[in-house]
């Protein structure tokens, strides 16, 4: 038996509400919230949170490989999916790669992972918008979600993979060139006109492969960046519309790349045993694909389920600081010098302690260092340390300020002291929080970001953000 | 192994100091011509009797170079000092020890900063390649760290936390306004420092140190040799300086309300000096006041209050003009500015004048006209908070 022995799904914590973008332009937005990638945040940043929340839930495994799906890669020539790699701190034997570029990606690398023979982390991850105005900017959304995909021999396998079947077609109804950030779309009508009857084809295709009827269904999955289309694929599937999960598409908003695989996680957060899930993904042709849940889901706990992040998200966000964020405005930076980009050297030399946060222990006093040293402040001991990994470890704050005059791109920086449980002291920023809220004793997380950009290097360290209750 | 000093081996017979601010007419060569100038005339000599020279800066220029092209020195060795905001003092030390070993008769230490001609608010530091790791905060930023950690520990809300750091601002505002060569001349209510914009945490623009250019030159001898120069020679009583493991960021035994470093340099100053009761000996005290969080501790580190009591005492006025105690009476690195690299040398320049009575008759302190008080120190630091160096030094205006 082969499919999915762990999965999870990834959130930013900001909401816009639509009405916004409407309030602002006079034109644009709409009804309910779309979900927003902190500036501090891109596809790489969330992809390690989310693979990080489903490490929890792996059982020990170590994937033989990574493929990392994104339509918004962060780097181009530069692989992307190795920055998960080193943040999940895995063995340099372990494969990572990217399949990037369409929002079809992801079904390159699931295809793959399911057809292989070994455990692979599969991750996708999309920063989606529009120009200010457009129906991109209101109805997409920012997520990650990440499957663990395996054989039983591997681990308990809690949705089992029947099968599917795909429809491809050349039609131009989304495109961008490298290098925009927003893409152009032809007449809504066309590209609905294209695609349902590839919906057709492939899902009937799909139940013969399988031998399912409609009436097996207990769940169906759509997903597609058309979304007229994505709500007429039900009908055009043969399936029980009633049967089909909410796409979240109000709340969230359209994530592209990943937004099949979010809505599968919200499917199975509440699944039973037995039950068989139709995923249906309109990316340039359509893949249709059957899951069936095992025993194994009664005793599957997601670390963190759709509804509570999606409960848990701030819709406080005001427009101009969106699109400050995602680079729509310009806006007067503070009086003082560039951000420096980190040099490559040093961040190879370093690379457990920059990218999975890994400190040093002192075997002697048990001091824990961040980062490692050499020398121990506790009794000065030379070279006896261990490495001892600390981004799961929760932490309190102990002072902190709000710097106004330093360089950020969603100013004043909120920057916290904070001592681990267990021991450890740190000093970094902290994000998803308001200045007006900080205090001593407050309990935070640690949280993979991107601290800036310059010279074209994406700085990836890590953050504290408040604790997830 | 102790740190033995060199109680009045060596004597301070001459200073210079420029006027510190927004000196957008001058340059480095220009004030360092002219802070030589002056100390020079103060000690009644010519360059040429210099035997050797020690210049700080922190980044106004590389290597002594900097120094002897701009004075034109005559083949004599100048060595460059660097130690982040201590520097100045670091220069002032090591010409010390230079003379006290006998290898000098005559040195000078001088220091230098031009700050005002990178177009950018507040202090930027030279670069260097790392990982991107290490948190990027702003100098305010990492002393507003002190003040909630020291309201928490010892009970002060924040509205009482935010009229202590007030009282210190606007007791140097009102130092400075008395000192002809302070950047900020002007008494500042503290209304306005109160409700100033906030640069970092609780600190607004007033409870930051001023960004200034400046120079300020010490002349050195044998303590036997002063009076050839002047009849009122301040002996170096003790010269401290503390660099430790820097472990505040990484060590949660650190609690961001005392500078382990300053703790030590004092400790070790005044074992070399012979005080037992500071409060009680010294006639006056110039702080690094780089941020007024950083006063209020250091009140307690240099062992001016009781620990947990120094809000208290910046409350009561001990620390005024007329207080028990006057700390920095030339207005500090608040009113009076910081030039990095000078402002160790500014430091003594104040003790130089209140000691000998020649500072102007609206700050002269009443510790040495009427106290009879004849001890000064001066205290400098570098770095952050849980990470810097510190240097404590004390003169006197008498031997023994």
């Amino acid at each position: 038996m082969r499919g999915i022995i762990a999965y999870g799904a990834y959130l930013p914590y900001f909401r816009l509400q639509k009405s916004a973008i409407s309030k602002a332009l006079g034109t644009g937005g709409g009804r309910g919230t779309r979900s927003v990638a902190s500036y501090d945040e891109d596809a790489t940043s969330m992809a390690v949170e989310v693979s990080r929340t489903l490490m929890r839930n792996a059982g020990g495994i170590v994937p033989s490989s990574i493929y990392f799906a994104t339509a918004t890669p962060p780097y181009m020539d530069k692989t992307n999916a190795t920055v998960i790699h080193a943040a999940l701190d895995l063995p340099s034997y372990v494969f990572a790669g990217d399949v990037a570029g369409s929002a079809r990606s992801v079904n390159v690398a699931l295809r793959s992972a399911l057809e292989g023979s070994r455990p692979t982390l599969v991750v996708a991850s999309d920063v989606r918008t529009g120009r200010p105005g457009s129906a991109d900017e209101a109805g997409t959304g920012d997520a990650a979600v990440a499957w663990l995909i395996g054989s039983d021999s591997d681990g308990p396998v809690i949705a089992e993979w029947l099968g599917g079947a795909s429809s491809t077609a050349e039609f131009l109804d989304r495109w961008r060139q490298p290098g925009w950030d927003y893409s152009r779309v032809w007449e809504e009508r066309f590209g609905e006109h294209a695609y349902l009857p590839l919906v057709t084809e492939a899902a009937t295709a799909a139940f013969k492969e399988c031998q399912l009827e409609p009436s097996d269904i207990d769940a169906v999955v759509v997903a597609g960046l058309h979304t007229r289309a994505v709500k007429a694929a039900a009908k055009a599937a043969g399936v029980d519309g009633t049967k089909v999960a909410d796409d979240l598409f109000d709340v969230v908003g359209n994530t592209g790349t990943p937004h099949a695989g979010l809505v599968l996680a919200s499917v199975l957060d509440k699944a039973e045993p037995g039950q068989t899930i139709m995923v249906i993904h309109l990316a340039d042709g359509v893949d249709v694909g059957f899951y069936r849940t095992t025993d194994a889901i009664a005793g599957y706990t997601p670390v963190k389920p759709v509804a509570a992040q999606v409960a848990a998200g701030n819709d406080s966000l005001d427009y101009n600081t969106f699109l400050t964020w995602r680079g729509f405005l310009d806006r007067e930076p503070p009086r003082r010098p560039d951000p420096d980009s980190p040099a490559a050297p040093p961040s190879f030399r370093g690379d457990r302690w920059k990218y999975a946060f890994v400190g040093s222990k002192d075997r002697s006093s048990g001091a824990i260092h961040l980062p490692p040293q050499r020398v121990s402040v506790k009794g000065g001991a030379v070279d006896d340390m261990e490495p001892v990994p600390m981004a799961d470890v929760p932490a309190t704050v102990i002072t902190f300020t709000i710097d106004r005059l330093a360089y950020s791109l969603s100013p004043p920086v909120i920057a916290v002291v904070i001592d681990f449980d267990g021991g450890g002291r740190f000093q970094c920023q902290l994000t998803d929080a308001s200045p007006e809220s900080v205090k001593i004793g407050d309990r935070v997380q640690m949280t993979f970001r991107r601290l800036l950009t310059a010279n074209g290097i994406h700085n990836y360290f890590w953050k504290a953000r408040p604790a997830e209750s | 192994m102790a740190s033995r000093g060199i109680k009045d081996q060596v004597a301070i017979v001459g200073m210079g100091c420029t006027p510190f601010g927004e000196h957008w007419d001058k340059s480095v060569e220009d004030m360092l011509v002219e802070a030589s100038q002056e100390a020079y005339a103060s000690a009644g000599i010519k360059q040429d009797d210099i035997d050797a020279y020690w210049f700080g800066t922190l980044g106004s220029g590389v290597s002594g170079l900097t120094l002897s092209r701009a004075l034109k020195i005559d083949y004599k060795p100048v060595t460059r000092v660097e130690n982040m905001c201590a520097t100045g003092s670091e220069a002032f030390r090591n010409a010390c020890y230079a003379v006290a070993s006998g290898a000098y008769d005559l040195v000078a230490a001088i220091g230098v900063e031009k700050l005002k001609d990178n177009g950018m608010s507040g202090l930027v530091s030279a670069a260097i390649p790392d990982d991107g790791t290490r948190p990027d905060l702003t100098a305010p930023a990492m002393f507003s760290l002190l003040a909630p950690a020291y309201a928490k520990k010892y009970g002060v809300d924040e509205a009482e936390m935010k009229d202590v750091l007030t009282r210190i601002a606007w007791k140097n505002h009102f130092n400075g306004a008395r000192n002809p060569r302070a950047q900020f001349r002007k008494e500042v209510g503290k209304d306005v420092i109160c409700n100033a914009p906030l640069i970092a945490g609780q600190l607004g623009i007033f409870d930051c140190s001023g960004v200034s250019d400046g120079s300020a030159m010490a002349i050195i001898c044998r303590a036997e040799d002063a009076h050839k120069y002047t009849e009122h020679p301040l002996y170096v009583k003790a010269l401290a300086f503390s660099a430790g493991p820097a472990a505040g960021p990484i060590d949660p035994d650190y609690d961001y309300t005392t500078f382990n470093e300053v703790v030590a340099a004092a400790k070790d100053a005044y074992v070399q000096a012979d005080i037992t009761d500071p409060r009680g000996q010294l006639a006056m005290a110039e702080v690094h006041d780089c941020f007024t969080p950083t006063e209020l501790v250091l009140m307690e580190d240099l062992g001016f209050a009781d620990r947990g009591m120094g809000w208290k005492e910046v409350l009561a006025g001990t620390y005024d003009l007329d207080g028990e105690l006057p700390i920095n009476p030339d207005g500090g690195l608040k009113s009076f500015g910081h030039p990095i690299g000078a402002s160790g040398l500014r430091m003594l320049f104040e003790c130089w004048l209140q000691l000998r009575q020649e500072a102007p008759a609206d700050r002269q302190i009443k510790s040495v006209t009427e106290g009879g008080k004849k001890l000064g120190m001066t205290h400098n630091l570098g770095g952050a908070p849980g990470e810097c160096v510190s240097f404590v030094s004390i003169v006197g205006s008498e031997l023994g």
